[in-house]
Order: structure tokens, then C-alpha cells, then sequence
């Protein structure tokens, strides 16, 4: 099944210069995305999954945010170099972006169907009335009344307000979404209608989704590939099937250890021992060797590179170079 | 919307019998035999006790409380000592000119300061940025008497443009205006950049800008309204520094207002104006109040809907939240 | 940070945390030339003296409003008094009169907003009302109006000052004892039976500390410049004692021929209000580090 290349990431760099020091969020990741497919980028927090959001839709806050260096390859085209005016003209429409927080991705003094008909007045020449109409159709979509229009933020809840910025990020048929968290401030019942919401607006509109998180179930519930991030890069990479069945980098093993298993209740858990390290001060080779049961002498001084396990599945850990 | 308003006159009621209580106190404990101070020394004690009985100071605090009380429902706020014209009188003449350059002060605040604030947080550590930030240190580290001596002696004295002291038309206005705005147009300018700084670096102005809109309306839009909301409730504070502000520079740029009333009525140890006076300004700076919390509650939806729409929201929230199954 | 409840660290993190504030406070370089000037000031103030070439009182009619020259370096005043050494003198004077105002409305306003804040009930209510009734009056009229009720002089100056600023306190101190007293780990004291007076003492005061520092070290300045605004009206402390109000008071009335008799005191007032502006606002960033940027 050959499907296009949406995005394609390549040896993103991006640093927060701060008085502290550089804060390396982000240090060569690499990945790339087909139209229609779900791509989950898994990580602890503070692994630079934000950052790396961020850095695609070229909102890092700047100053601290850097773009060090790399590439962004959007439709072919590099985003890197497109100026502000391209860049507002893709986010909203091609790129749309659902924020982790909910609570304060919405601003709270507008009616939810003022901000809702805001993103689809900026991309389509619509009249006010007929924006409102769309972003009615909008609600609706998503589960809510359209007569809620005119209500303010404050007035729904959690999983409400994450549907409403659910149906802003759809409002312009974009072609990639990129979902940053977008189920972990809520309650896990709503967790589970806002993740099936999503999987089937997906299959209706058949749009790419980058799916940020920390949630290994959430990734096998909908993601189709999944690149595992440690310390700002990408340590393995592959389909769903590949990391979950065929798990090769002693951290994402680390990752599935430390998830309670149902089926031998006997056993502790065992978590992944140490801490991520400071991105400020990372640790030289590969990142994860301080915290690697199989480090040897030269993981500390040598940076892992890629390494092909199967076409569609690549490792960094120099077990298996 | 009327249940907000009323419940909030009535919480004034306690608050303004709170202060009569206070002021009497204050008075009824203040040393010196005011009966006395108005005759003289040479003055029989029968004559003194009869303009005691006349000025109403005899008897117990509580019936001289209650008296004084009485009659400020009745609109009566005593007798000014040394004119022997009613209270309410003197401070009728006195009262627009305080209170316009108080309103002055506020208005002049608020135009200058919010703007400045808001171009100050949006180039952050810009040259202009700096400009403001050491302009409204300044601005509210400078005793405002100092200031309008400062004044004086610049346009006054040494351009001789504006005239030193009295009230002669508007030109007079200006320097008392200005030296007591320094603090309060600080104040304001520091406020509306610290709260837009904030207000900036929020979710929901990410959220704007991954729509695709434009930085100008990011900010007109999104975060403007957010950061005038905190803005709102500091304008009665500076309305208070106004009048504060008047009291004192009133003195200097000898101009009849309330605040010179009061302070010349304190030397002579005219004590119905001085609680006359107290008085009005906390009667004027609590409605003050009334009415900004009233704009507040309007300005933020999180308020006006709590009591707008109370009900209709409480029929919504729950069913809609529970219906999420029929998409696609 | 402050989630940490500093009774149980211990010595050490108790004391990195000290090291931490202060670290932070000496990076930022307005807080620390704030710091220094006031250093100097209470220096001044303490060794003055020592400092002042002449007594703040000592009237010399043969130098009237003198201008700045070698021998009176600020001049000197409508009675021959040098005014540097006044300006000394006077720092003691402010300083002293700034923190034992504060003193005053601190320590009160905080006794008042802790009862209120931690009993509720009743006694909230009328603690609350009290502060309410006293907010409804602008803060220099109402000292005005208690230092008209005291008299003039110094401690009268600073109890006016002091009570006008008890509702700051106590609004302040009962809205973070409220916040704390919800906390999980008073709770947890709670539930293991500690006392009220324990609980207040180990556990709440440590963590409102904070923002009571902060509006501390701000409202320094405030009472400086209302104990100087009651003494320029004639209500606080009177010449011949040196307070910069005083002397702006008696200066007054020759801004027109001798300005520099108005221009030193008032440069003085405004440099000590700055330099504890200053440091209190780099005070609040070391304290509170997510407000920082």
C-alpha cells in the first residue's frame, strides 16, 4: 500500500535558550507521515513531544524557542522556510493543532461559536451568518447542541470544551491534525468518548493525525505507527504491531514493564529506575544509558544511529548496529 | 442582572453604617473642647456649656451617636464651627471640584496608562518597553506633593505658563491632575502590561494563533479583553488615590475643593466638617465601586452568566454530556 | 513550591531553600541595587550622627537659604539649618516611622485575617466587615483622619498609618489561609490530631509567609510616603524634628526663589521609596519563581 508523504520531519533540532542554560527539547528527531494515517509519538513528559508540535506549526514560543535546525517538509514544501502570512494561511486549514488542556485552550471572555466561527471566517470567505451556520454544523458534529452557540466556555465541561476544540480543528476540512495529549486532563470515561469521537471523525474525513502522548493505550487503540521519543529523539519507530509485539530498545521495553498487566496480577511492576535527565544537561552517547540494564562502556560515548529492524521499523540502540 | 445589583446596594448599607460609626469615634475621641476653642478663654463657663448644648456635645455617645446619625438620614450633616453654615452647604460647594479632578485623574490614568501598557508587554524588552517599565517605577515611587511642587516650580516659575495656585478656569486643573496622576497612571500602566504579559503566554492565545490568525487581531481579540478584565477592578483603587491624592494637593495649589476643606477644618478643629467630609468621599468612593463591580460583572462572562442565565445552563450542562454517541 | 510544607524538611533543604530564594534575588540586579541603597540608608540612618556634619535643629541666621556650596553641600533652609544633615536625620526618621507603621498594620492585619481566615463563622464575618468598613474610606484620607483624631507627633503618625493599612494585611493573610487550610496536608495534620495552634504555627503560617513578605517589603514605601504626606500637611511629626514631609511643608512656600529646599527632600523620599520597591519586587520574583518571565 503506497500512500504519499504528508510530513516529513527531518533531524528537527529545536533548543530554549533561558538564563539556566540551552534546554535541548528537541535534537534531530525524525519521522514521517502518510496521507490518512495515525502516527502516535509517545514519550515521558518532558521528552519534547510538545516542542516537537510545536515546532511544525512554527508556534515555539521565541524568545526562549529556537529552531536549531532541520527540516520540515510539508506537501513537499519546507515550512521552515515559508514566511508568516503561508504559515497563517496552513495552520487552521491544513495543519490544525487540539491542545492537552482543554480548561485553557479556550479563551474564556468569547462565546464557543464566536471561536469556532473565527477559524472558519480567517480560511473561508464566509459571511458572519453563514460562518456561524457552519460552525453550528460543527457542534453538532462533535455531540453538542448547536443552540450552545452562544455560551461561554466556562459553561461546559471538561470533555465538552475538549470537543469544542475538537470541532475547531476540523472546522476547515484541515488535512493533518495534530492531537497533543488530547485526553489526559479528562476523566476516563470521557477519555474513552473523546478518543472514539476522534477515531471516527477520522474514518469520515480521512484526515492524518499526528497523536502526541504518553498513553500506550491510547496509542493502541488508534494509532497505525508509533515512533517512541526519549530526551528530544526518536528511539525506535514502527507500525503498531511491530513496537508492541517485536519491542526492541531496552526503553520502550522499559515503558512496557511498567504497565500494570491484568493477566499476572502476581507480579510487581517494574518501572523504568532513575529519572529522564535534564535537557539542559543531557547525558553524552545515548541519552539513555544512564538508566540502561544493558549499557556497556561504549553507549556512553557513542551516539546510536538508526538501524533497520524490518523496512517499516527502525531501532537506535547500538545493540543493534 | 437586578438580583446582582440589589444584593450588592444592600451590602453597602452595613459598610456605610460601619463607617458613620467610625468617624464618630474618631471625633467623639478627638482631645480639645471645640465650644471652648470657638469663644476663647475669656468666655464664662455658662456660655461655653450653652454653645455645648447648641453644638449638640453633650450627652452620652450613644445619644450623641444616634443624633448624628438621625441626621445624616435627614440629610443634615451639622454645622460647620466657624462659618455656622450647614455641613451639607459647604461641601455642596466644595464637592464638584474635588470630584471632577479625581474623575480627571482616572480618565487621564486610564487613557494613557492601558495603551502604554498594552505596547509595553507586546514588544517586551524592547527600548520603548524599558522607557515605560523605569517611567512607572518613577512614577509610584514620587510623593504626588512633591511632584506638584515640582510642577509649580517648572511651569509656573519657570515657564510661567500655568498659574501656581487657585481656581482660575481649566488651565488650573492641569497641574494638580498631573501630580496626582503619577502614581495611579503607574499604577494602571504597570497593571495592564504585567496582565498582558500574562494573558499573552495563555492556552487560548496559542490556541488563536494555531487557527491562523493574524498577530494583530490575536491581540485585539483574544487577548485584550482577557487583560482588561484584573485592569477593571484596580480603576476603583485609583479612583481612591485620586480623591486621596486631591485631599493633599488641594493644600498646595490652594484650590476650594473638599480635600482642602478638610484639612484646614482639622487645624481649626472644625469637626463637623471633617466628618462631613470623611463622609462624602467614602459614600463617593463606595458607589464608585458599586459601579465598577457592576462593569466587572458585565466585562467577564463567568460572572454575568451566574446571574443571567443561571438557569438555563444548569438544564443543559448535564443531558448534552451525555450524548455523545451519535457522531458520524 | 510553596505545596512543600516546610515543617517536616529538613535543616539542610530548609536552608537550600533560603539559598535558593537568595540566589535568585541576587541575579536580578534591580533587587540587589535596591537592597544596597537601603543598606546605605539604614547605615545613614543609624550612624547619623557620626555622618551629619551639623545637628538636624542647629539654626544659624546667619546662613539662611543658603545655596549648595562646599560648607552646606544641599544648602540650607528658611532657618539656617543644613539641610544634608537633615536629610540624614530625617532618614532616621522615615525609616523608623515606615517599618513601625508597617509593624503595626502587619502584625494586626495578620492576627485579624488568620482568626478570619482559619475560624470562619461568625468571627470572619465581623473581622471581614471591620476591614470592609475601613476599605470604604481611601487610605490617606482615613490616616488623615485618624492622625487628626491622635494629634500630631510621631507614634501618632505612625498608629494612623498602621491601622489604615490593617485591611491590606488581613485581606491578604486570610485569603492564603484559606487556600492553605484546604490542603491535603493540613488535613493530614489535622486527621492525626494536631491542634489549631499547632496546625497554624507548623503548618499555615510557613506557607502564606510568602505573600506576606511580598506585600510587606511593597507597603514600605506607601507608608513612607503617607507618613511624609501627614507631616507636609502639618498632621504627623513637626519641625524642628527632621522628617523630609516637614521639610518639603516648610520649604514650600519658597519654591519660588530657593528650589533646591524642595527639591533634596523630595529626592530622598523618592529613592528610598524606590530602593524598597526595588528589592520587594525582586523579593516576589526570588519567592515566587513561577511568576517569573
Amino acid at each position: 500500500m503506497e500512500q504519499e508523504t504528508l510530513l516529513s520531519v527531518k533531524d528537527l533540532t529545536i533548543h530554549y535558550i533561558t538564563d539556566d542554560g540551552v534546554m535541548k527539547a528537541v535534537n534531530g528527531i525524525s519521522f514521517d507521515l502518510k496521507k490518512g494515517e495515525t502516527l502516535g509519538l509517545v514519550g515521558e513528559t518532558g521528552a519534547g513531544k510538545t516542542t516537537t508540535a510545536l515546532g511544525i506549526m512554527r508556534l515555539v514560543p521565541d524568545p526562549p524557542g529556537k529552531i536549531v535546525s532541520g527540516e520540515i517538509l510539508w506537501n513537499g514544501k519546507n515550512l521552515l522556510k515559508v514566511g508568516k502570512l503561508g504559515m497563517r494561511a496552513i495552520r487552521g486549514k491544513e495543519i490544525s493543532m487540539i491542545f492537552q488542556d482543554p480548561m485553557t485552550s479556550l479563551n474564556p471572555v468569547m462565546t464557543v461559536g464566536a471561536q469556532l466561527s473565527e477559524v472558519i471566517r480567517i480560511h473561508e470567505k464566509l459571511s458572519r451568518a453563514d460562518a456561524a451556520i457552519r460552525a453550528g454544523e460543527m457542534l453538532e458534529l462533535v455531540g453538542i447542541p448547536s443552540e450552545r452557540m452562544d455560551e461561554y466556555p466556562h459553561q461546559f465541561s471538561g470533555g465538552m470544551k475538549q470537543r469544542v476544540v475538537i470541532a475547531m480543528a476540523l472546522a476547515c476540512n484541515p488535512l493533518m491534525i495534530i492531537a497533543d495529549e488530547p485526553t489526559t486532563a479528562l476523566d476516563v470515561t470521557i477519555q474513552a468518548q473523546v478518543l472514539d469521537l476522534m477515531r471516527s471523525l477520522r474514518e469520515k474525513f480521512g484526515t492524518a493525525t499526528l497523536m502526541i502522548t504518553h498513553d500506550l493505550g491510547v496509542v493502541a487503540e488508534i494509532c497505525d505507527r508509533v515512533a517512541i521519543i526519549y530526551a528530544g529523539q526518536i528511539v525506535e519507530q514502527g507500525t503498531l504491531e511491530e513496537i508492541y509485539e517485536n519491542t526492541k530498545h531496552p526503553y520502550t521495553k522499559g515503558l512496557f514493564a511498567s504497565l500494570p498487566d491484568m493477566s499476572s496480577k502476581a507480579h510487581r511492576l517494574h518501572p523504568i529506575k532513575g529519572l529522564m535527565p535534564d535537557p539542559a544537561n543531557l547525558p553524552s552517547g545515548c541519552p539513555f544509558h544512564p538508566r540502561c540494564d544493558h549499557a556497556r562502556p561504549e553507549c556512553a560515548r557513542r551516539t546510536p544511529v538508526r538501524t533497520e529492524v524490518t523496512p517499516s521499523h527502525f531501532v537506535n540502540c547500538l545493540l543493534y548496529e | 442582572m437586578l438580583r446582582y445589583v440589589i444584593r450588592r446596594l444592600l451590602t453597602m448599607i452595613p459598610i456605610l453604617l460601619g463607617v458613620t460609626i467610625i468617624i464618630f469615634t474618631m471625633m467623639y475621641f478627638t482631645p480639645g473642647d471645640p465650644a471652648r476653642m470657638i469663644l476663647g478663654d475669656e468666655a464664662s463657663e455658662e456660655t461655653v456649656q450653652e454653645l455645648r448644648e447648641e453644638l449638640g456635645l453633650t450627652g452620652s455617645f450613644f445619644e450623641r451617636y444616634w443624633d448624628y446619625l438621625s441626621g445624616i438620614l435627614r440629610g443634615d450633616l451639622g454645622t460647620s464651627y466657624t462659618t455656622r453654615l450647614p455641613v451639607t452647604e459647604e461641601i455642596a460647594a466644595r464637592f464638584p471640584v474635588t470630584f471632577r479632578i479625581a474623575c480627571l485623574v482616572c480618565l487621564f490614568s486610564i487613557c494613557v496608562g492601558i495603551p502604554a501598557g498594552i505596547i509595553s508587554a507586546i514588544r517586551q524588552y524592547s527600548i520603548l518597553d524599558y522607557v515605560v517599565t523605569i517611567g512607572a517605577m518613577l512614577g509610584i515611587c514620587m510623593p504626588n506633593f512633591w511632584l506638584a511642587l515640582l510642577l509649580i516650580l517648572f511651569f509656573s516659575v519657570f515657564l510661567g505658563i500655568l498659574p501656581p495656585s487657585g481656581l482660575y478656569g481649566w488651565t488650573s486643573y492641569i497641574m494638580p491632575v498631573l501630580s496626582i496622576s503619577a502614581a495611579t497612571l503607574a499604577t494602571i500602566t504597570r497593571m495592564t502590561r504585567s496582565s498582558m504579559l500574562e494573558v499573552i503566554r495563555a492556552d487560548y492565545i496559542r490556541t488563536a494563533r494555531a487557527k491562523g490568525q493574524s498577530e494583530r487581531l490575536v491581540i485585539v481579540r483574544h487577548a485584550l479583553k482577557n487583560a482588561l478584565i484584573p485592569i477593571i477592578t484596580v480603576i476603583g483603587f485609583q479612583f481612591a488615590n485620586g480623591l486621596s491624592g486631591a485631599v493633599v494637593n488641594e493644600q498646595i495649589f490652594a484650590i476650594p475643593g473638599i480635600g482642602k476643606m478638610m484639612v484646614d477644618a482639622i487645624r481649626a478643629r472644625n469637626y463637623p466638617l471633617v466628618q462631613g467630609g470623611t463622609l462624602v468621599i467614602a459614600l463617593t468612593y463606595s458607589i464608585l465601586n458599586l459601579i465598577i463591580d457592576l462593569i466587572y460583572a458585565f466585562v467577564d462572562p463567568r460572572i454575568k452568566t451566574q446571574y443571567a442565565r443561571a438557569k438555563k445552563t444548569r438544564k443543559h450542562a448535564k443531558p448534552a454530556e451525555q450524548l455523545p454517541q451519535e457522531v458520524a | 513550591m510553596r505545596s512543600v510544607e516546610p515543617g517536616i524538611l529538613e535543616d539542610s533543604k530548609k536552608r537550600s531553600q533560603f539559598v535558593d530564594i537568595w540566589r535568585r534575588l541576587c541575579k536580578n540586579r534591580l533587587a540587589v541595587l535596591g537592597m544596597i541603597v537601603l543598606l546605605i540608608l539604614v547605615f545613614a540612618a543609624i550612624f547619623a550622627d557620626v555622618i551629619a556634619p551639623y545637628d538636624y535643629a542647629q539654626q544659624d541666621y546667619t546662613a539662611l537659604h543658603q545655596t549648595p556650596s562646599l560648607k552646606h553641600i544641599f544648602g540650607t533652609d528658611n532657618t539656617g539649618r543644613d539641610i544634608f544633615s537633615r536629610i540624614i536625620y530625617g532618614a532616621r526618621t522615615s525609616l523608623v516611622v515606615g517599618f513601625v507603621s508597617l509593624a503595626v498594620g502587619c502584625l494586626t492585619g495578620c492576627i485579624l485575617g488568620a482568626i478570619a481566615g482559619y475560624c470562619g463563622g461568625g468571627i470572619e464575618i465581623a473581622i471581614m466587615g471591620f476591614c470592609d468598613i475601613l476599605l470604604a474610606i481611601p487610605q490617606t484620607v482615613l490616616a488623615i483622619a485618624i492622625a487628626s483624631t491622635l494629634g500630631t507627633g510621631t507614634v501618632n503618625a505612625m498608629i494612623a498609618v498602621g491601622i489604615s493599612s490593617i485591611p491590606n494585611f488581613c485581606r491578604i493573610v486570610r485569603s492564603s489561609t484559606m487556600t492553605v487550610k484546604d490542603q491535603e496536608y493540613v488535613e493530614a495534620a489535622r486527621a492525626i490530631g494536631s491542634s489549631s495552634f499547632h496546625i497554624v504555627r507548623k503548618h499555615i503560617f510557613p506557607n502564606i509567609l510568602a505573600p506576606i513578605i511580598v506585600q510587606a517589603t511593597l507597603n514600605i514605601g506607601k507608608a513612607i510616603i503617607m507618613c511624609a504626606a501627614l507631616s507636609f500637611l502639618g498632621l504627623g511629626i513637626q519641625p524642628p524634628e527632621a522628617e523630609w514631609g516637614n521639610m518639603l511643608s516648610s520649604a514650600r512656600q519658597f519654591v519660588r526663589d530657593y528650589p533646591h529646599e524642595v527639591i533634596f527632600p523630595g529626592l530622598a523620599i523618592m529613592l528610598t521609596v524606590l530602593a524598597c520597591n526595588l528589592f520587594g519586587d525582586g523579593l516576589r520574583d526570588a519567592l515566587d519563581p513561577k511568576l517569573k518571565r
